[in-house]
């Protein structure tokens, strides 16, 4: 290709400071609709629980939400609700959030509310006991009871890696779950929820300087205490190919899942890049390759999919991760012949290269869609604290479709000729009972 | 023990001034009505075009769910890939969908090629080719994803409650039966199309970085050749619902029991609508309401209860559910019935009744203060008769519900006497339990689909 598109970028005005306690706060004002978004990340997840204590990081941020210094179990909700707003937390592989979107109005209750947490949870035997009882009914409604449930980040990571920190089941078993204290909630605070281990970001309809003094205000005396460094979760990536198979009598059909280590998201962006550009070339829609050979010209699947990261999210991760290629397929095809079908597209892009147009039109593509996730403040203020905590710079959400426009149609290529099977770990799916 | 530095939660600011961004509205001679809505957010123009497609026979959801499937599957002048890149180029989507009251195309484009995507819409609308092999393609895969769907709890617990409270009405049917797609053929569609894929009665909504007036301008012109007769089908309103037994739909095995309450809904234009809208937010609408306090942060019996009021052209309609653990069932249920007695029978705080009114006036503002929440709700009102007044005028109406309204409208939409019940579990072992509370009848899954 001659030029590269100039893409449009999501670009708001940053402010950064990092107050006495360590904390790092990033504002983005834009005050065209009159909402804040709220976000505090802090760098724990997944990877960083103990063996042991499988499921523990997410049970944890389940404890986050029971109360704290100033408010008793259920008023964190109440607050947030009533101020016409709404909340959540999640937790990820490398870092677990916690939010809240809220009309402007509600700044300040919004900062205080995560102050408090912040500052002291409220962590006791009764909302320990409670807050397993909802995890595991979590568990059961997202995987235990559901055909597919949890396929495949629940599966593949344990087929891809061998250390526990990137192997194990992040929503934990059962038996880890029961075995959880309160000791074992304390000693987790201690160790990562120091402010200095946090991003907070606060975006939408504000001004600069008056939060930058309410934040000051509510968070600035939590006292310090020392982040935690973070291990290295560095492995070596397969050599041959890995290859589970899984029956299981609640799924009407089989479906399969192929994963590939890709490189390192934040220490080396430039090379990870072509790979996002490349889950897109495969799998946007009916104009993408993997769609296209797979369901409409060989039928031998009826869903296909190609995103980077367990989770989905290829910028809310870190070494090790990798490119996933995942497809539902009717019985009357077998995982192999759905995986051949695969390669040989993959084996044609080699080959052959992108077609004419092919690369601006999925750059485009790309581009439409940051802006449409960012346009809901909440969305914005997601993205801006995860650039931030996962990549040290805010500033990148604004930088990204550059960034995508460098890439070129001899990086999807090369990025293409690494999804070998040598290099890949399957889980297929099958219908059955269990051996 | 003293707490050293107790430190008062933050009152609220003064209510942030409401938004009313630029909009125009025309009907077109067509019969298209078309608003757009300039929110300048990011430089994309969301697109929803809704056309009222419900029917009446057994065979409906099969062919408009393949129509769905096959509408953007090629054209007169581009095959389906090249319609897909062509949409793609512009750093577009569009997708078509269905449900029991419409035909939805929905999208996304950069605003300087918003008229681009409307001649391919207008492309799609007037010269669908149907192409044999896409539908044969399409039809195969639609087979097999209604088999992954109703293996989901959470599709056949709907499938089960609609059945129970829709009786022989359409919704009761919302998914099609494989026999019936794989009926479905390709001039079948082609004929569908012609009589259903009409602009009387359709509703095009336009919300992004535009001129409201340009935009409408350039629709006329994409559109101008969308001009096929025809007229949309009415759909029968929803029969009354009749509470019978708690129907037991038999899931063996399974570790949780999809609990799904339904009763009579008010639609959104009956004046007593925005006071059953907070009565059910005090009781089971959002995270602080009683249902969610009781069986989740208190019992640990659930992961989400949830209660709403589902609005469709035929009718509105209540809806409670909960996945409870299978050995805590009756206990549940218990409670569920004790919430629900309790919001119809005693009146609610003041406490509550602000809590919920100011929840949902900011929610409210904050769904539509994004370009796709704001495009997807005006659709959806669109549905209903409704439009941008409605929309600017509810918070006044939430605002002026008085706690005896509140109560009142309780008395008249939660009420346990007037619902019925349906729970997907394990018979076997859920079924006892629940027969200490209140007649049951179980039914296998087998017994549910119909042809």
């Amino acid at each position: 290709m001659a030029t590269a598109p100039t893409l449009r970028a999501p670009t708001y005005p940053l402010e950064r400071v990092t107050l006495g306690n360590g904390l790092r706060v990033i504002l983005a004002p834009d005050r065209t609709v009159p909402v804040v978004g709220i976000a505090v990340l802090y760098d724990v997840g997944l990877r960083s629980e103990p063996i042991g204590r499988t499921g523990f990081a997410h049970l944890f941020e389940h404890l986050m939400f029971q109360g704290s210094a100033n408010l008793e179990k259920l008023a964190h909700f109440r607050y947030v609700q009533s101020s016409g707003g709404t909340f959540n937390g999640s937790t990820h592989l490398d870092y677990t959030n916690y939010f809240e979107v809220l009309p402007s109005n509600a700044l300040e209750r919004g900062l205080f509310l995560e102050a408090d947490r912040m500052r002291a949870p409220v962590i006791n035997e009764e909302n320990l006991a409670n807050q397993i009882s909802v995890v595991k009914e979590e568990i059961r409604i997202n995987v235990l009871n559901r055909p597919y449930g949890g396929f495949p980040w629940l599966q593949l990571p344990e087929v891809l890696f061998d250390t526990f920190p990137n192997a194990h089941d992040g929503y934990g078993s059962f038996e880890d779950l029961e075995a959880a204290t309160v000791a074992d909630a304390w000693a987790f605070f201690d160790q990562y929820y120091a402010p200095a281990n946090a991003v907070l970001c606060v975006a939408g309809d504000l001004d600069p300087a008056e939060t930058l003094a309410l934040v000051e205000r509510h968070f600035g005396d939590i006292p310090a205490r020392p982040a935690p460094q973070r291990p290295d979760f560095g492995e070596p990536a397969p050599t041959g190919q890995r290859w589970h198979t899984r029956t299981d009598p609640l799924v009407p059909n089989p479906a399969v899942a192929a994963a590939w280590r890709v490189p390192d998201p934040v220490g080396d962006l430039t090379s990870y890049l072509p790979f996002v550009v490349l889950a897109e070339v495969l799998s946007d829609g009916d104009a993408a390759r993997l769609p296209q050979r797979l369901i409409q010209r060989d039928r031998v699947a009826i869903e296909v999919g190609c995103y980077l990261s367990f989770l989905g999210d290829p910028f809310d991760v870190r070494d090790p991760t990798a490119l996933l290629i995942q497809a539902h397929h009717p019985s009357g095809s077998s995982a192999a012949t759905v995986l051949s079908a695969a390669d040989a597209e993959l084996d044609r892009l080699t080959a052959d290269g992108l077609g004419p147009d092919e690369l601006a039109r999925v750059k485009v593509r790309i581009a439409t869609r940051l802006l449409r996730d960012v346009d809901p403040v909440l969305g914005r203020t997601l993205a801006l604290a995860t650039f931030e905590q996962q990549h040290g710079r805010a500033e990148l959400l604004a930088e990204l479709p550059s960034r995508i426009a460098a890439v070129t149609d001899d990086d999807v290529v090369a990025a293409a000729a690494t999804l070998v099977p040598e290099r890949r770990a399957v889980v297929e799916l099958v219908p059955g009972e269990r051996a | 023990m003293t707490v050293p530095d107790r430190r008062p939660v933050p009152p609220l600011g003064p209510p942030p001034k409401v938004i009313r961004p630029d909009s125009a509205e025309r009907a077109l001679a067509t019969g298209l009505r078309v608003v757009a809505v300039r929110q300048p957010g990011v430089p994309l123009v969301e697109l929803r075009l809704r056309i009222p497609f419900s029917g009446t026979t057994v065979t409906h959801p099969a062919r408009v769910g393949m129509l769905a499937k096959t509408l953007l599957a090629g054209t007169a002048r581009r095959d389906r890939v090249a319609f897909a890149e062509a949409v793609q180029a512009l750093g577009g989507s569009l997708h078509a969908s269905v449900d029991a009251d419409r035909l939805l195309l929905g999208g996304v484009v950069l605003n300087t090629a918003l008229p681009d995507l409307l001649e391919l819409l207008g492309e799609a609308l007037t010269e669908a080719a149907y192409p044999a092999r896409e539908v044969g393609v399409e039809r195969d895969r639609l087979v097999e994803q209604l088999a992954v769907a109703r293996s989901q709890p959470s599709v056949l617990a709907r499938e089960a409650l609609r059945r129970t409270l829709y009786a022989d009405h359409p919704y009761a049917r919302e998914l099609p039966t494989p026999r019936a797609v794989a009926a479905v053929t390709a001039p079948r569609l082609r004929e569908l199309h012609t009589q259903r894929v009409v602009p009387a009665g359709a509703d095009l909504v336009l919300v992004g970085d535009l001129a409201p007036e340009r935009a409408l301008d350039q629709v006329e012109t994409a559109l101008a050749g969308w001009k096929a007769d025809g007229a949309p089908q009415a759909i029968p309103v929803l029969p009354p619902i009749v509470p019978a037994a708690v129907r037991v739909v038999h899931r063996p095995g399974a570790v949780q029991s999809s609990i799904r309450i339904g009763g009579t809904g008010l639609r959104r234009h009956d004046p007593a609508y925005p006071a059953t809208q907070l009565a059910n937010l005090v009781f089971g609408g959002y995270f602080s309401s009683r249902l969610v306090s009781n069986i989740r942060e208190d019992k640990g019996y659930t992961y989400g209860a949830h209660s709403r009021i589902d609005h469709g052209a035929a009718g509105s309609t209540l809806l409670v559910d909960a996945d409870v653990a299978t050995d805590v069932t009756a206990a549940a249920m218990v409670e569920i019935g004790y919430e629900l007695g309790r919001i119809a029978t005693t009146r609610p705080t003041e406490q509550e009744l602000d809590d919920v009114r100011q929840y949902a006036i900011g929610t409210l503002a904050m769904s539509v203060a994004t370009q796709a929440g704001l495009a997807s709700t005006l659709s959806v009102l669109a549905g209903v008769g409704l439009g941008l007044s409605w929309l600017r005028e509810h918070p006044e109406r939430l605002a002026r519900v008085t706690l005896d309204e509140a109560f009142e409208a309780a008395g008249r939409v939660l009420a346990p006497a007037g619902l019925a019940t349906v729970v997907l579990g394990d018979a076997e072992r859920i079924a006892p339990g629940l027969a200490l509370l209140a007649p049951v009848e179980v039914v296998t899954n087998a017994e549910s689909p119909r042809p």
